[in-house]
């Protein structure tokens, strides 16, 4: 029973985390890819969305892998072995995006040079962790890792570095564009921006479903049996109807400015419908190897001990945390 | 340079710089908060302006520590997957705490940074205190699990089998408290020499004065108030180490022979080959009493410990002699400062009391490094002390070298910058934080 809510607060944080912590990173990239005319409006607009959030969304990847390691220590230990490079890539644009956001907005002496510095950091790191947060997740679901490697590149790149991996990489990244876009469409009342955040957020969901397709595309080519996955099982299927659906419903109300809130509950939905279809199809394995053998989330978890006081831990926290979340997102709702 | 050396390099250099970020992270709040509660009493601009440049100081060193920190939790698995495997789920629990309160304090810090002329004063206020406590409760819990390696407890290792496995009791194991408390301890009085000795660096150049002034006193009376406290807690956790880690504390002391009325060595250069200290200063039965209360009970020394199961002595002893010289004189500068205090000497425009407090600036820190190499090599060569040899721990993958010479010059760029934002922090304070009106 403990199990399953363990596995239950897993899979929230990695959506949560996707979500919340994707806006933030989606934030970075649309300022990649705004016209320099409109930097300096962007950069306001989404700093003022999320600088007094983005300490609290990065949170969730921190309970991700704590529950990773408490929870299920042989997964982690494997996935760290075997996912080391895109790990540390990642990581390294945990690093670096997250202090050059800060520095930027701390620095005492906001003169442009050290500003454009931080900001060439914040807007790559931004692309870069999300395309490897993207590559570790679908390295997982491979079928590419393979403990039986002899060199180097079998074990350590090939594991990742391969045609699905990287087309799930882009699309996290188009995935957290869009997301972001619509996050700011919310934040803003100024009629002109939110007009524009409206085009972000049509141009990066198209990107998102190209990309989307490259995945069905490389999952053919790797021999991913990603159709039969998702469209195998009920629960996946009707998951992926409903997010083909709310993209209607989210194109139909996304012109329409007073229905703000609703295009943000359907583009998370959409997401989160992404997430369940694969995560259900996959259930409960975790991390899928070469020989086609699996570690389950099921069989490969920590003493029955570690995993109920884990839960606990974790239902207790969450008194704790989610109001006090709560209370944040709501205090800077307010306009002041 | 080879892969477990690499490793091992690796995982020191980032313990040692997140340890100095996360203490700075988490003793800064207090400071910010009582001065936000100064301002708050007495509606005096002076402390409001501290507080607000102080936060700016706080969300710098949270981002970095926060960065760091999560470098750390992904490095535990990439560069000791071997060690996770069994231990995440016997030490995991301080580790899920942390996690909570970890959010807690990224929440807090959000609705304190963000919350001037937002929230009501007493809120902001409340916000404030809690990054503070949050702050202090996860630097405890990482330690706890920190002291698990060093004390491991709640299982049992059967034929290369972890069973019976209580993660509640690994948490309080036997060392928890005693390095919990000594590190908090280290924090503050780290953190409070080094904020004091930045502003007392400025009362002497004559810059904003009585800024500097409040700001001084609010982060020395923590200082000096840990600094006097640490012996008394050091002495405990030496005791702990005795008990539970005497190869530890033999290496710390360079105490090579068991013996009666074991004698204290201050100094000297250990010569691991001839099992003896050379210059060192002998003060017999001193050991035997710090560890026993009694003079004359021998200490077990390491000729008690096969030869592949000591640390590296002498490493751990420098180490060791540092931490303990900088502590005592950072005690006596504590003293100093009280004895000013009781007697109502005004010694802040005197200069020899801004330099001492000047070039104690980073002692503190110096300390804290040594400290905690204590702790670390003190363990080698076990990551689980007795149970589990760090070199079984280590990663298979090949190549850990460049990683580690990417990290180095990672933490080295970071640490650049962080001292580059602090000099323009202090040089805008006359333009940003010393306004005559609130």
């Amino acid at each position: 029973m403990m199990l399953y809510i363990v596995i239950l607060f897993l899979f929230a944080a990695i959506t949560l985390y996707f979500l919340l912590g994707g806006a933030d990173f989606g934030a970075g990239i649309i300022e990649l890819f705004t016209s320099t005319d409109n930097k300096h409006r962007t950069r306001k607009i989404m700093y003022q969305a999320i600088g007094p959030i983005w300490e609290a969304n990065h949170m969730w990847l921190i309970i991700t892998v704590v529950v990773l390691f408490v929870g299920f220590p042989v997964i982690y230990s494997e996935m760290c072995i075997y996912l080391h490079i895109p790990l540390l890539i990642m990581l390294l644009g945990v690093i670096a995006r997250g202090t050059a956001f800060s520095f930027r907005n701390y620095d005492a002496v906001k003169d442009e040079k050290t500003q454009a510095f931080y900001t060439h950091i914040f807007v790559y790191s931004s692309f870069v962790t999300p395309l490897f947060l993207g590559i570790i997740a679908g390295s997982a679901l491979s079928g590419q890792i393979d403990p039986k490697a002899t060199d180097f590149a079998h074990a350590y790149i090939f594991s990742w570095f391969n045609w699905f991996s990287v087309s799930v990489g882009f699309f996290t990244v188009a995935l957290c564009g869009f997301l972001a876009a619509i996050y700011i469409v919310g934040e803003t009342e100024d009629i002109d921006e939110i007009k524009r955040y409206i085009r972000k957020a049509k141009i990066m969901n198209i990107a998102a479903v190209i990309c989307g397709a490259l995945v069905f595309l490389a999952s053919h080519f790797e021999r991913v049996h990603l159709a039969n996955w998702i469209f195998g099982n009920p629960v996946s299927l009707v998951a992926v109807i409903a997010a083909t659906i709310s993209l209607v419903v989210l194109y139909l109300i996304i012109s329409h400015r007073k229905n703000r809130q609703w295009i943000r509950v359907l583009a998370a939905f959409q997401v989160c419908m992404i997430l369940i279809s694969v995560g259900f199809s996959r259930f409960p394995r975790f991390v899928i190897f070469k020989d086609g053998s699996s570690m389950s989330l099921l069989t490969e978890h920590a003493n029955s001990n570690s995993i109920d006081d884990l839960g606990i831990g974790l239902l207790v926290g969450s008194l704790f945390i989610l109001p006090a979340l709560g209370y944040l997102y709501y205090a800077f709702k307010k306009k002041a | 340079m080879d892969d477990f050396l690499a490793a091992r390099s690796q995982m020191a250099l980032s313990l040692g710089f997140h340890i100095i970020y996360s203490c700075i992270g988490m003793v800064m709040p207090v400071f910010m908060a009582i001065s936000h509660f100064k301002w708050i009493k007495t509606q005096d601009p002076v402390y409001k302006n501290i507080t607000v440049a102080w936060s700016k100081g706080v969300a710098i060193f949270f981002a970095t520590g926060a960065v760091s920190g999560t470098m750390l939790s992904f490095e535990l698995g990439l560069l000791w997957p071997g060690f996770m495997k069994h231990a995440g789920p016997i030490f995991g629990m301080p580790f899920s705490l942390e996690g909570v309160a970890f959010f807690i304090e990224a929440i807090a810090l959000g609705l304190f940074l963000y919350g001037w002329n937002r929230l009501n004063n007493w809120v902001h206020w409340t916000a404030g205190i809690i990054v503070g406590v949050s702050g202090v409760a996860s630097g405890i819990l990482v330690v706890a699990a920190n002291s698990w390696m060093n004390s491991p407890s709640g299982f049992d290792f059967v034929n290369g089998q972890y069973i019976n496995i209580d993660p509640v009791k690994a948490m309080f194991n036997k060392a928890w408290f005693s390095e919990s408390l000594h590190m908090i301890i280290a924090a503050f009085s780290a953190t409070g020499f080094a904020v004091a000795g930045i502003h007392a660096l400025m009362i002497y150049r004559k810059q904003n004065v009585l800024f500097h002034t409040k700001a001084f006193k609010i982060a020395i009376i923590f200082g000096a108030a840990a600094a006097i406290l640490q012996p008394f807690s050091g002495d405990l956790s030496a005791k702990n180490a005795a008990k539970r880690q005497p190869a530890k504390l033999a290496a710390m002391e360079a105490y090579f022979h068991t013996q009666e009325y074991a004698p204290l060595v201050i100094g000297g250069i250990p010569d691991t080959a001839a099992k003896k200290v050379n210059y060192g200063i002998e003060i017999p039965g001193l050991l035997s009493f710090l560890v026993h209360d009694n003079f004359k009970t021998p200490v077990n020394g390491l000729d008690k410990i096969p030869v592949k199961n000591q640390p590296p002595v002498a490493v751990t002893h420098y180490a060791f002699q540092i931490m303990v010289g900088i502590g005592v004189l950072m005690m006596l500068i504590g003293i100093i400062y009280f004895y000013e205090l009781w007697k109502k000497k005004d010694l802040l425009s005197k200069s020899w009391f801004l330099k001492t407090f000047i070039w104690a600036t980073p002692l503190g820190f110096i300390a804290l490094e040594a400290g905690w190499t204590v702790t670390e090599v003190g363990r080698q060569p076990w990551i689980i002390q007795g149970v589990m040899r760090t070199s079984e721990a280590v990663t298979p993958m090949p190549g850990i070298q460049y990683s580690f010479y990417l990290f180095s010059f990672i933490y080295f760029t970071l640490s650049v910058a962080v001292i580059f934002l602090l000099k323009r922090q202090i040089q805008m304070v006359p333009e940003l934080y010393d306004r005559k009106t609130a």
